[in-house]
């Protein structure tokens, strides 16, 4: 019942995502707040709603962003199985899998983007891609990678509290 | 005489020449000494009275002060708060009366103010998100001003908040008319939110400062809305068309305010594009 806490959790995240993260720009880049909060709770070990969280995040993303709904949707998708599989098998070291899934979101994410967005005919300058955008947003993200893992793994402990007993 | 009387006597006299030296100014030195110690003697037994005082008065002034202190600090924080709220109504109201003088002078077309309440969250694309929709009658593909010149389009709406394409946005490209070269070009946005122009006729004589302004061509925009100034120029003689930099008029960083052209409806020409 308490995976209710999605619902308002992802709508300030993708608030804060509009209204401030974007404003702090490294370059042309900034963090994607709802990217590292999936994936920082899709690495938590009891956590079995990622799918829908990613779900309802896409779906909230989406709404507000220009963004064409299938790079969202395949990011976020992507993401939350890639938190799943390294949740499963570096277990041991969950930061160094936290950063593992910003630096893999975020270059999928990019990558993603710059393809689709050619695609429908907009030109980019590959090298600005890489310099301006990519690579700042790698470094905001690994930043804040770190103090969104601690919040979703305490978000975590409180959605679950049950099996911390077991 | 009597002894009694005798020592009387001597006392006024021993007095009487006391005096008598002391007003000849035959003291001077040991009445300096004498006044000098009985002043150091003052002010010890003052600074040390003074010492005790304090110690004695002391808490109970901490108490107070730090009573008073906390009571000031308040004050300040709340002054401080009615500052901040005053300069950004100042502000508001500035934008505002500067939004309103630009509508004024141009009375040709209908108005609608919206905040900016928000940015795409992704960093390759360029959009706003402001807040009047549908409710407020706007309508996909209405331009979006300030004072200072043209913002973009109107993209997508909702009943209370429209999302509005930058004309920095890499996908944005505008029809435009170079006002001195009298002559028409393209405007491109890029995803470093630079703005170049292309499709300049390479018969044009293009110069640095030159002022652009939509040319109304293709429908998309009305007809003389400043968008900013030629920077650079680059003419190559193997190319088909000169292109340059472009420096716009507005600045994209610290949009708070815009203004929505509500009279001015878009044409599609789709169809008639072969």
């Amino acid at each position: 019942m308490r995976n209710i806490v999605a619902f308002p959790l992802l709508l300030l995240a993708v608030i804060l995502q509009s209204s401030v993260v974007s404003q702090v720009k490294l370059l042309s880049g900034y963090a994607d707040l709802p990217l590292l909060i999936l994936g920082a709770w899709a690495l938590q070990k009891r956590v079995k709603s990622a799918w829908h969280w990613a779900a309802l995040g896409c779906l909230m993303i989406g709404f507000v962003s220009a963004m064409p709904w299938p790079v969202l949707v395949l990011n976020y998708l992507a993401v939350v199985f890639i938190a799943q599989t390294l949740q499963r098998r570096v277990w041991q070291a969950p930061l160094l899998a936290m950063f593992s899934i910003a630096f893999m979101g975020t270059l999928l994410l990019n990558f993603l983007s710059y393809v689709v967005l050619s695609v429908l005919g907009t030109s980019f300058v590959f090298a600005d891609v890489i310099g301006l955008i990519t690579l700042p947003s790698l470094l905001l993200n690994m930043l804040f990678s770190i103090p969104v893992y601690t919040f979703m793994r305490d978000l975590a402990r409180w959605v679950y509290p049950t099996e911390e007993y077991e | 005489m009597n002894s009694r009387s005798l020592q009387t006597t001597i006392v006024f006299l021993v007095i009487g020449g006391i005096l008598a030296l002391a007003l000849g100014g035959f003291f001077g030195s040991a009445s300096r000494q004498f006044s000098s110690v009985l002043v150091e003697l003052q002010t010890w037994v003052s600074s040390r009275y003074l010492g005790i005082q304090d110690f004695v008065t002391a808490p109970r002034d901490i108490v107070s002060l730090r009573a008073r202190n906390v009571e000031l600090e308040a004050q300040v924080s709340q002054l401080q708060t009615q500052v901040i709220e005053l300069q950004q109504r100042v502000n508001e109201t500035e934008i505002l009366a500067a939004l309103v003088d630009f509508s004024r002078s141009n009375p040709e077309s209908t108005y609608k103010a919206a905040s900016v309440i928000g940015r795409d969250p992704s960093p390759f694309l360029h959009y706003i998100i402001i807040n009047r929709g549908s409710n407020d009658d706007i309508r996909r593909g209405m331009p979006v001003v300030t004072n200072q010149g043209l913002v973009g389009r109107i993209d997508a709406v909702i009943a209370d908040a429209a999302r509005v394409q930058l004309i920095t946005d890499p996908a944005s490209s505008i029809n435009v008319y170079l006002q001195n070269a009298e002559t028409d070009a393209v405007l491109f946005g890029s995803v470093t939110g630079d703005v170049s122009l292309d499709m300049i006729s390479q018969d044009s004589s293009v110069e640095p400062g030159d002022l652009i302004l939509t040319s109304g061509l293709g429908g998309g925009y009305p007809s003389d809305l400043i968008i900013g100034q030629v920077v650079t120029m680059r003419s190559l003689e193997f190319e088909l068309f000169q292109q340059a930099t472009v420096q716009p008029a507005v600045d994209f960083t610290r949009l708070d305010i815009v203004l929505v052209i509500t009279n001015f409806r878009p044409v599609d020409i789709t169809p008639l594009v072969p």
